[in-house]
């Protein structure tokens, strides 16, 4: 995976926040192997609560 | 008790040869730059000198200065783990690589303010906004952005708020929050102003914009119900649509729809108002996130489009040097001289207060060595300070004419081509009806009289810059509304999350007083709460498209008092933390910007206030029009009675929050002066609220490029052997050990 295109598809994930979900997986596993991980679903929904429940996470300046 | 931190190894700072002759060539580069920039007069230089000035300028500051503040100032410790890594739950607090992590933050600093301050500064000549966007970067801006990334890193990602109530008190504290609450109502009045003088009269815009919400809409369900998190397809397909919106746009210009998008500004307020209060009480999923997404990608790809053009084209500069504006202060664009109005109307790219909000909170928290404060601090503000340089040489590449009949008031303009070639000829700039009614032709738009707000200007700049590199004359009209759509786009997603940001506080205060309204969940009270916000900023907007004298220069004044106020209380936390934590010695790093800014903003609070010129004091224009009413006369440009009282309503407002502005000000200094003094009297007994050290177990590199010695570093935990991390370039950080959780 050290190809050009591999960096560059590395770059771009980590870049746009696709990875977040992966490295959310990885870092429970890594922590405990029998903790229970959400689904990308259930994952990707917990993360818009949260930031329906505090806007001023992620905030852009002007 | 003082922060510990031991001092950085200065055995290392050797200069080599080489070293000193590649630092020598780049002081050289920009010092050529000034020089040419300087003394060119009468003469159109090339936009290649202002980019040797601002580039040689960054990096000689980022190289010697930033790494000066980091080593001796801040003591920035490698051995000491960052909240990302103590913390780590690989979510929110995650160690993040360095450079993505500068990614992310520098899209979240940089948005329409860079674009916008430093156009309507143009009215003064390139010069002054030039250096004051390069010097005011380097000593302040980008100062204020690492040292508050530093402290706040030092305490979890406090916010800025917190971190004034904690460090300097409840008045400071409160006056902070104020301060950023009234600020965020200003900044979205300022930026939705922008947004409506751009679309107004103009259906290609229109068309465009109001094609964003359906295709976010659309990506929002995607994400949510399709194919939850797959950012990049969804924004592919965003992307493309959203192009496919700027081409149609032109159809239906063209088309017998025109009629049906061609608002008046009244009408587009109602409509932005609208849209401010269902996007922020809708679902976060549904609109505001889909759009951060394709604001945000548009808004990089446009920078590096723009950077790229810039440099392939290089444009030469049209607009004088300086004008005589700076010192007479009568421009048409923005009333008052050079001292102060300079500083304020440039207020991101060089200074901006709002920054300390993003570099406390969201970034802290996941970066990954606390000597990366300059590379992430520092360096993304160097960067978006090179995007405000961007936004000048767009302003002063076109016909200097142009410029003025673009941005200035239609009650100084009038309203037919005729009238403003006279006005603008009146001002000692030259320019013909009939290249003002082609230069609208080229655009494809009915007229380009009074669009003020500085984003019909920077798209002008932009096409001309963009169609000598692809296309032609012919491309034209499609870059000036692609330069709309991506100012537009992020101003309305602004819109949107300033909204929310505010309904957050204003929930908060309030819940004080009706504990259910704290609640989030509450519908009632997100509705009460959030139509107050949007009525707040909406007045404003409503008051900027109706005033006689021209929305954008009554108001924009208050939003960089206002902005430059926030920057006085992040210097003012930052200050006072230098103090107590025993660095008084170093204190001026940020207590000179601290008064610098001071300085200007209550200059420029004075002058709003205090000043007998009609043209820059509130309440002698107050009086002016008052007099006028009571003697039954009409005054120019106002038409009627009506127009005569909406004068002295704005008026009044306007100067009554400049003095609250001014108020909020003093009290920040007074208390941190306060908590200062205590600290230096009793040295020793200052409280800190830091986190406590433990050792880090990352081994990271600081800057870009992995020095020598940290690659050894690298190389003894095993990071280049590691080919696990799926393409991960080799001298990424890694964890030593049996890994940080």
């Amino acid at each position: 995976m050290n190809s050009l295109a591999g960096k560059v598809r590395y770059w771009w994930r980590e870049l746009s926040g696709e990875a977040v979900y992966d490295r959310y997986v990885a870092h429970t596993r890594a922590c405990d192997p029998d903790a229970e991980v959400l689904s990308r679903w259930e994952f990707e929904r917990k993360r818009m609560d949260e930031r329906e429940a505090d806007p001023r996470e992620g905030f852009r300046c002007c | 008790m003082p922060e510990s931190a031991p001092a950085e190894a200065r055995s290392t700072r050797r200069i080599t040869p080489k070293s000193a002759v590649v630092w020598t060539l780049v002081a050289l580069v920009g010092a050529a730059g000034w020089t040419m920039l300087a003394l060119a007069r009468d003469e159109e230089i090339s936009a290649a000198w202002m980019l040797a000035a601002a580039l040689g300028s960054y990096a000689i500051a980022y190289r010697f200065y930033a790494k000066f503040i980091a080593n001796r100032v801040l003591k920035v410790d490698k051995t000491r783990a960052t909240p990302a890594e103590r913390l780590n739950n690989g979510v929110d607090f995650h160690p993040t690589d360095r450079r993505v992590l500068f990614g992310h933050h520098f899209a979240a600093i940089a948005g329409a303010g860079p674009l916008v301050g430093p156009v309507l500064a143009a009215q003064m000549g390139y010069l002054p906004g030039t250096i004051w966007i390069v010097a005011g970067v380097i000593f302040a801006g980008a100062v204020q952005d690492m040292v508050t990334l530093f402290f706040s890193t030092r305490r979890n990602g406090r916010s800025l708020g917190q971190m004034a109530r904690d460090e300097i008190g409840p008045f400071g504290g409160a006056a902070a929050l104020v301060a950023v609450f009234v600020i965020m109502i200003i900044l979205l009045a300022v930026l939705a102003l922008v947004i409506v003088n751009a679309l107004a009269h103009s259906p290609w815009g229109v068309f465009s914009i109001a094609m964003t919400i359906p295709i976010a809409l659309f990506m929002g369900f995607y994400l949510r119900i399709l194919r939850p998190g797959r950012v990049t397809e969804v924004s592919v397909i965003g992307v493309a649509l959203l192009l496919l919106a700027i081409v149609s746009g032109s159809w239906v210009a063209d088309s017998s729809l025109a009629e049906t998008f061609t608002l008046e500004p009244g009408t587009l307020v109602i409509w932005m108002v609208v849209y401010g209060f269902l996007a922020s009480v809708l679902p976060v999923w549904m609109l505001l996130a889909p759009r951060d997404y394709l604001s945000t990608f548009m808004k990089v790809g446009t920078i590096v489009l723009l950077a790229l053009g810039v440099v392939i084209a290089l444009p030469s500069l049209k607009m004088p040097a300086v004008t005589e504006f700076a010192t007479s202060g009568t421009g048409p664009v923005f009333a008052g001289s050079l001292f102060p109005f300079v500083f304020i109307t440039i207020a991101c790219g060089a200074l901006s207060g709002f920054h300390a909000l993003v570099s406390s909170g969201t970034t802290p928290k996941m970066i990954q060595k606390e000597t990366q404060v300059r590379l992430v601090g520092y360096g993304s503000m160097l960067t978006e300070s090179f995007v405000a340089i961007m936004a000048v040489i767009a302003a002063c590449i076109i016909e200097p004419g142009l410029y003025f009949a673009v941005n200035s008031p239609a009650g100084f303009l009038g309203t037919t081509v005729e009238s403003a070639s006279q006005a603008v000829n009146g001002l000692g700039f030259s320019i013909s009806a009939e290249e003002l009614t082609a230069a609208a032709k080229a655009v494809e738009e009915p007229s380009l009289l009074s669009k003020t707000g500085g984003a019909p200007t920077f798209a002008l700049g932009m096409s001309e810059i963009f169609s000598a590199v692809i296309g032609g004359a012919g491309l034209k009209a499609f870059w000036y509304h692609f330069a709309i759509m991506f100012e537009a786009l992020f101003i309305l997603t602004t819109v949107d999350a300033g909204t929310r940001v505010g309904r957050f506080m204003l929930q908060d205060t309030l819940g004080n007083v009706y504990k259910p309204l704290r609640d989030v969940s509450w519908k009632p009270g997100v509705w009460i709460t959030s139509a107050l916000v949007v009525g707040g900023w909406g007045y404003f907007l409503w008051v900027g498209v109706h005033d006689p004298l021209g929305g954008i220069n009554q108001l924009f004044p208050l939003f960089g008092i206002a902005n430059q106020l926030l920057a006085a209380v992040a210097l003012a936390v930052c200050t006072t933390l230098l103090v107590k934590s025993g660095r008084l010695k170093w204190a001026w790093v940020t207590a000179i910007p601290l008064l610098w800014d001071a300085a200007v903003t209550l200059t420029a609070s004075w002058q709003k206030v205090f000043s007998d010129d009609p043209k820059v004091g509130f309440f002698a224009q107050r009086s002016v029009y008052q007099d006028g009413i009571e003697a039954g006369k009409v005054l120019p440009p106002a038409k009627s009675m009506d127009d005569m009282n909406t004068v002295v309503t704005n008026s009044t407002v306007d100067g009554v929050l400049s003095i609250l502005f001014a108020v909020l000000i003093l009290v920040v200094l007074a208390d941190a002066a306060r908590v200062c003094l205590k600290a230096i009297r009793n040295p020793g007994t200052a409280e800190l609220t830091e986190a406590p050290y433990v050792e880090s177990k990352v081994v990271a590199p600081a800057g870009l490029w992995p020095t020598k010695e940290e690659k050894a570093e690298l190389a003894a935990v095993g990071a280049s052997s590691g080919g696990d991390r799926s393409g991960d370039s080799d001298d990424d950080g890694v964890a030593a050990g049996s890994g940080a959780h």
